[in-house]
């Protein structure tokens, strides 16, 4: 049985269905004016190949194309792409199945952050009265390592509401190379959680190694086809409207795989894309449409999810504003897009702009995941554990995010009102007005332990003190407390056999020789 | 035999099923005898209301207690089971008065005049029976005269007054006032609660204590008993 998900009955919808075809008419027009410039030979010939029209851009100065893709090809492209896509699991009750016309949510972390946020608690003693006295936590950032990565794996394969794992960290041991990275962080990944595993790729060259290393888990080729433990995302969209050559170069050799893939675009309104909302959308639908269609083109059938990552600019810096409301209206049209194409959606919510967990980072990132989890994208990147626009990771956070979402998965649950259900609460009621107390409480016990009643937020404080941090803290250390389930040891034998570049430190079996 | 339902009587009192149509935390108990049926049946079998009170009810409630503080258990919980205890004691009560057995107390219990709101009151009486103290709930909208007529008909050891509204609570000090000039404020200990009222309060008005609920009230009385 995969895994279930939430599935919103009623998604939140900001555009009227006039608005979303506008919008669609509007990216068809721009891929044909100005059109998309493709860095990538190989995509321009593909594109050229199939009817459009393709010019080399004169005066630049590294090798580039004007490719004008026709709406035929487009259209072709949407019907070719698979309507379901499963992302498999090495445990296969972990496996998350996307219905494009299905508004089921599934929660998954990521992205990659060069800082990992360590958490110790100081006791401060009041200067006038030395009897009063409080803990404070206090962050260390420093850069992460593949021990971190482990470890964030292991947590979020015992966090509750994760049905999914995006490397948190990059790894940035002194041992790892660009030639190790991707097997390594695969690895690492894949050795300490059995949810799917989604990653970009930093050397195109580690690409088939990382493959192999996933058949060999999932028992071979055939059987990774029918579970595909891994996944992969790439911005192969530099916005506006370029198509890198190495990040589409990566693209298209993973499509040939047959592999589930993000198709991302992250355009910046106000600078790399309009500031206004109709600008942001369609522009970034056309590079998402764009990216789909070579995917199509590369190996008709691809699973492909619609990546949206937009952005609003900050007006006091120009970096990325996650927190600002746009970003979140953004997203929820990305998702109606989507929907609206049938096909299953990658959005983001919970980024912050804060630095550091505090109630700056629950603000912004509620906010977010609320409105967009509301609005029903199959995969929600929700940023678990990350701050400062997506370049911290800090396990304390990702604990009180875990908290956030069983709340929004709660409230997400289909209303139970039926003919059953009323029946049974107006004999309740008639009943209970017929006491002298007039009170439900002996009705409460039957749903108490049901899971019909929200639980109480974990954190909770005796209402004197916030002592969110610490409790969340004794959380995360009983989090970690808990069994790996690694991979067995003749695959792991097998994977360091035949896998180059794996660092021996990651085989846990070895001292056991 | 004696044994057996004496330990089935405080199993039901931890699971808080009052009668065989009550659904416990044990669902392999649903219809089976509750706490009313089996002190009945302990009664027909000449099982002393003391052997009962002693072996059954008030451990059966000790451990809903430890249940509760280790958030094992919620209110509700604590409810079915003092409820339970609450309806035992009733049944138990006559043959109580023919025994020996020491009663905790009376336990006068109102909301003050101008005041409807009763759920918290509701519940501290609940609380209170189940601890084992006779309470006379007397409603809600109570007007001062009949406070003190009815305290000074049954002599209660304690007078609880609630008032959930910031002009009702005023109703509380008038009530004190009225016990003292009827020279009846020595002989009851009068305790108030509700969401309007604070210990300040309790201290302005001359009440004996101020309960924020029903657990408070428990602790404090506690204290009086060993003071």
């Amino acid at each position: 049985m995969p895994r279930e998900g939430i599935l919103v009955s009623s998604p939140v919808e900001r555009l009227t269905g006039e608005q979303v075809q506008q919008i669609h008419d509007a990216s068809i027009e721009i891929l044909a004016d100005p059109r998309l410039l493709c860095f990538n030979q190989k995509a321009a010939e593909i594109f050229q190949s199939h009817g459009a029209e393709v010019k080399s851009v004169s005066g630049s100065t590294i090798p580039c194309w004007s490719v004008k893709i026709p709406e035929k090809l487009v259209a072709d492209a949407l019907q070719k792409a698979p309507k379901k896509v499963t992302l498999g699991a090495r445990n296969p009750d972990n496996a998350l199945i996307m219905k494009g016309d299905e508004p089921r949510v599934f929660f998954i972390t990521g992205s990659e952050t060069n800082t990992w946020l360590d958490v110790d608690f100081s006791t401060y003693v009041n200067k006038t009265d030395s009897a009063k006295e409080i803990e404070i936590p206090e962050f260390k950032p420093r850069r992460g390592t593949l021990a971190d990565l482990c470890d964030s794996a292991h947590v979020c394969e015992h966090l509750e509401t994760v049905d999914g794992y995006i490397r948190t960290v990059n790894i940035q041991d002194r041992d790892i190379t660009e030639d190790n990275k991707d097997v390594n962080k695969f690895f690492a990944c894949l050795n300490n959680t059995t949810k799917h595993v989604m990653s970009g790729l930093t050397n195109l060259k580690q690409l088939d190694n990382v493959v192999r290393m996933a058949e060999i888990i999932a028992g071979g080729p055939e059987k990774l086809k029918e579970n595909p433990l891994i996944s992969f995302i790439t911005c192969l969209v530099k916005s506006p409207l370029q198509f890198v050559d190495d990040t589409t170069e990566t693209f298209m050799e993973v499509c040939k795989r047959g592999l589930p893939i993000v198709v991302s675009s992250s355009p910046q309104a106000g600078t790399s894309a309009p500031i206004k909302e109709a600008g942001i959308m369609a522009q970034i639908n056309a590079e998402v449409l764009a990216g789909i269609t070579l995917g199509q083109l590369v190996n008709k059938g691809t699973p492909v999810l619609y990546g949206s990552v937009p952005v609003r600019a900050r007006m006091d810096t120009l970096g990325d504003s996650y927190g600002s409301v746009e970003t979140s209206q953004y997203h929820v049209d990305c998702t109606q897009m989507a929907r609206f194409y049938n096909l299953p959606n990658y959005s983001t919510s919970g980024v912050c702009d804060t630095k550091m967990p505090g109630q700056q980072s629950s603000i912004e990132r509620l906010f977010s995941d609320i409105v967009v989890a509301l609005s029903g994208p199959q995969f929600l990147h929700c940023a678990f554990g990350l701050l400062d626009c997506n370049s911290v990771f800090c396990l304390l956070q990702a604990v009180l995010d875990d908290a956030h979402f069983q709340m929004i998965k709660f409230f997400l649950k289909s209303p139970r009102i039926d003919e059953q259900e009323l029946d049974l609460v107006k004999k309740q009621i008639r009943e209970v007005v017929a006491t002298p107390q007039k009170m439900f409480i002996n009705y409460i016990r039957p749903v108490m332990r049901s899971g019909e009643i929200s639980p109480p937020y974990p954190f909770e404080g005796d209402g004197e003190s916030d002592s969110v941090f610490a409790l969340a803290n004794e959380r995360l250390k009983e989090l970690r407390s808990k069994p790996v389930e690694h991979i067995d040891p003749n695959t792991t034998a097998r994977i360091f056999q035949e896998i180059p570049g794996l660092l021996p430190r990651l085989n846990v079996y070895e001292g056991e020789r | 035999m004696s044994a057996d339902i004496i330990g089935m009587i405080k199993e039901n009192v931890i699971q808080g099923r009052k009668t065989r149509d009550d659904v416990g935390i044990d669902e392999s108990l649903s219809g089976t005898p509750g706490v009313l049926e089996l002190t009945e049946s302990a009664l027909k079998e000449n099982i002393s209301s003391e052997k009962i009170i002693i072996g059954a009810l008030t451990p059966g409630m000790e451990i809903v207690g430890e249940k509760f503080s280790t958030k094992e258990y919620f209110i509700p919980d604590m409810l079915a089971s003092a409820d339970a205890v609450g309806a035992a004691m009733d049944i138990l009560k006559p043959y109580l008065e023919k025994s020996n057995v020491p009663t905790k107390g009376k336990f006068v219990i109102t909301t003050v005049k101008g005041d409807i709101h009763d759920i918290g009151k509701n519940i501290v009486a609940i609380l209170l029976k189940g601890a084992g103290y006779q309470v006379n709930d007397i409603g809600i909208d109570v007007p001062e005269d009949k406070i003190i007529s009815v305290v000074r008909e049954e002599q209660p050891d304690y007078l609880g007054l609630s008032a959930l509204l910031t002009t009702t609570m005023t109703e509380m000090d008038a009530v004190i006032k009225a016990l003292k000039e009827n020279d009846l404020r020595d002989r009851v200990k009068v305790l108030i609660g509700g969401a309007a009222v604070s210990d300040e309060y309790a201290r302005e008005i001359d009440a004996d204590a101020f309960c924020a609920d029903g657990f408070q009230a428990i602790k404090v009385l506690e204290k009086f008993e060993t003071a």
